[in-house]
């Protein structure tokens, strides 16, 4: 490859397009599906009975690399963890790549290679892609966009407006760790922390939630922006229920609770990239949670709340002291370019 | 400072028992400052409290007090060619009398969120070319570090950086609260923050002239239970003294760094609070000598003052003399996303800390103010 840095010319459709495609892409991703480097990717059909996930996410994290992971990693498990989300096993991604003029070779590499890494993790394939180069100052370095396909062999479905009252909420593991560490990396914010983004894809865990609870199992969602208080607030409207969180059984890290309160944040509403909330029937609730503590990602898991008749919307927390508050969404631009 | 003692739901419970043990008699007590709002609420504590203590909420709101012609100066101040206006990020969707400093910057002016007034210093050395004007707003907490950014400009000679100063003082408030003839609080806890700058000195002369109980105190659950505790008790025992709770930050004399620094910068002047008035000697200004810093003098009087028309009734919302939910427009016309008035924008705002915590279970309502399970007066 000629250079060090990404020219308008790699965009271009020409030879230094192809040099780019078949050194780097090809090279890192290749696949039975990608390797003849068509319009499109030719992939096989369903067995009977089987029905489609498709799935699609925009990633603009400010830094690229951060403690943890990259934009790579999250362009990767962030489609990825959408298909699991909705019950399906996923297989196949796209990647579309936004460059901006100037951006360092080595920097692309390091993120190609991150994506090559987490796919095979996530057991996926990157199947179709494309790349365009910007005038500098058009973009910030690069920007992806992946999309997904993922199979659903089994009849459970799954959706923020299936939550029943006497559902039981869990979380898989700590929050806002990927917020926090990519806070740290902020320009001016001058603090540091020893936290790692929690990047990771969810496949193995929705997968054994499905199997140890098949219907019981009633929505899944990953708490990426807006934190577990989105989440919770798209569940209580999706099923028109009101969502009871308690407050001493949320997992938070000492260090993310001490930078929440450096910063004057809140974890609940801080991003995570590599946890998942499962509403779940009140009866499979122990064997749920069980099987999620059992696994690497899921050891921290923990119940956090209720599903409840109530009032329609509504997400309320106890306070560790027992006393009762509403948890809020957040009002506006809170952390942008999070993920 | 390891804080989890103050937020241990053991020593709270024992606490919030010693309250109800303590309180014979109903009372009125106020939280000056809008942090302590804003604890009380999200930790319930009120739901945990006797129902014959009632807490009203103060004044101590730095986005809320701040009048809106002051406000407008700002917008006026962001949209001039060549000046950049660095605020903290809570003035951002407080309304002046025709808008907001976010409608400002959409619309064009140029508008930086800081996090310390030293922040918009920095801003300033990088960018020579620019005049920065920092929006001083808040109480005797952030006016050090107002102080601290001026000086450090004249040291290195940075002329290209000012102050549009919108600081107050709690004390004089807190004055005006007790000489209005609507008065009805009888004890305060005093903002734990804004004294240990100025310590509690000033608080002693009202406590004596007014006969009230005042105690300093902090946010986390223990600290606010405390003061709460002290403040029962003192009254219970016909008592008006000023007590410290918040040991850990506070002094009596607070902190002399500070106020040198501020001394050597600032003066006390006349400033009007927003719904409430002009009170006297309850602001701060650049002394003469630096008025090469003081945006007011460096730009004049940009904005035209306007009386808006406005059904917001901050005033008795920031006097304590009505709560939130009594307010019409409160969650309805007015909410966080469609603000009529500061306090339902502000973090420290006693509206938003309502409309964004209060939650009472359908099903536990009458059972609200008994005392947690497993505690026995």
């Amino acid at each position: 490859m000629s250079g060090d840095k990404i020219q308008l010319g790699h965009g271009s459709g020409g030879r230094m397009m192809a040099g780019l495609i078949h050194d780097l892409f090809k090279r890192r991703f290749g696949n039975p599906f990608l390797d003849p480097l068509d319009d499109g990717a030719l992939l096989p059909g369903l067995a009977p009975g089987e029905r489609l996930a498709f799935a699609t996410d925009s990633f603009v994290v400010d830094p690229i690399f951060f403690p943890g992971g990259s934009i790579g990693d999250l362009a990767v498990n962030g489609t990825v963890n959408d298909l699991c989300m909705c019950g399906s096993r996923p297989l196949w991604l796209s990647a579309g790549f936004i460059l901006e003029e100037g951006l360092e070779l080595a920097d692309l590499e390091g993120i190609v290679g991150d994506m090559a890494a987490a796919a095979a993790r996530a057991g996926v394939q990157i199947v179709t892609g494309d790349t365009k180069v910007v005038e500098r100052g058009q973009a910030d370095r690069l920007f992806i966009n992946t999309s997904g396909i993922g199979v659903i062999a089994h009849q459970v479905t799954l959706g923020s407006r299936h939550l029943r009252p006497g559902d039981r909420l869990i979380v898989s593991g700590t929050l806002g760790d990927h917020g926090i560490a990519v806070l740290s990396r902020r320009r001016d914010l001058g603090f540091t922390t020893p936290l790692l983004s929690d990047t990771a894809p969810l496949h193995e865990l929705s997968a054994l939630l499905l199997e140890c609870c098949g219907e019981a199992l009633h929505a899944l969602r990953d708490p990426t922006r807006g934190g577990l208080a989105a989440t919770c607030h798209e569940f209580a409207q999706g099923s028109g229920v009101e969502i009871r969180l308690e407050e001493r059984a949320l997992p938070v890290r000492r260090e993310v609770a001490a930078a929440c309160e450096l910063l004057g944040l809140d974890p609940l509403y801080l991003a995570n990239e590599g946890k998942l909330v499962a509403a779940v029937a009140g009866e499979a609730a122990d064997r749920a949670l069980q099987t999620l503590r059992d696994h690497p990602l899921g050891r921290e898991a923990a119940l956090i709340g209720e599903v409840h008749a109530g009032k329609t919307g509504i997400v309320a927390m106890r306070s560790f002291l027992g006393a009762w508050r509403m948890v809020d969404l957040p009002a506006g631009e809170l952390l942008p370019r999070i993920c | 400072m390891n804080l989890a003692p103050f937020r241990d739901p053991g020593i709270a419970a024992w606490l919030i028992a010693e309250i109800h043990a303590a309180q014979k008699h109903p009372w009125v007590l106020m939280e000056t400052c809008g942090g302590q709002t804003h604890a009380i609420l999200r930790l319930g504590l009120d739901q945990l409290l006797p129902r014959e203590l009632e807490l009203v909420h103060g004044p101590g709101c730095p986005v809320c007090v701040t009048p809106a012609g002051l406000i407008d100066q700002a917008i006026a101040l962001a949209g001039c060619p060549g000046v950049l206006l660095a605020t903290f990020a809570d003035m951002m969707r407080v309304p002046g009398s025709a808008g907001t400093l976010f409608e400002a910057r959409a619309a064009g002016a140029e508008v930086h969120m800081v996090y310390s007034a030293l922040d918009a210093l920095a801003l300033a050395r990088r960018m020579p070319k620019r005049e920065v004007v920092f929006f001083a707003i808040g109480f005797e907490t952030t006016a050090p570090g107002s102080a601290l950014a001026v000086a450090r400009a004249r040291r290195e000679g940075i002329r290209n950086f000012s102050l549009l100063m919108a600081h107050v003082l709690v004390p004089p408030a807190m004055r005006a609260l007790l000489q209005s003839p609507d008065n009805r609080v009888q004890g305060y806890l005093a903002a734990g923050h804004a004294c240990a700058i100025l310590g509690w000195e000033p608080y002693e002369a009202l406590a004596a002239e007014f006969g009230v109980p005042i105690v300093v105190t902090g946010f986390e659950a223990a600290d606010l239970l405390r003061g709460i505790l002290r403040l029962v008790q003192m009254l219970e025992a016909g008592e008006a003294r000023v007590e410290n709770a918040y040991e850990r930050v506070v002094r009596r004399e607070g902190n002399t760094r500070a106020q040198a620094q501020m001394d050597g910068v600032f003066e006390v002047c006349a400033r009007e609070w927003r719904g409430i008035g002009l009170l006297p000697d309850s602001g701060l200004q650049l002394r003469p000598e630096w008025a090469a810093w003081d945006a007011q003098r460096k730009f004049g009087d940009l904005a035209s003052p306007s009386a808006a028309a406005s059904e917001c009734i901050s005033g008795e919302i920031l006097q304590g003399l009505k709560k939130p939910p009594a307010c019409p427009a409160w969650g309805g016309r007015c909410t966080p996303a469609h603000p009529l008035g500061a306090p339902m924008v502000s973090g420290e705002g006693a509206c938003a800390a309502y409309y964004t915590y209060q939650y009472i279970p359908e099903e536990e309502g009458p059972a609200r103010h008994a005392l947690p399970e497993g505690l026995t007066r």
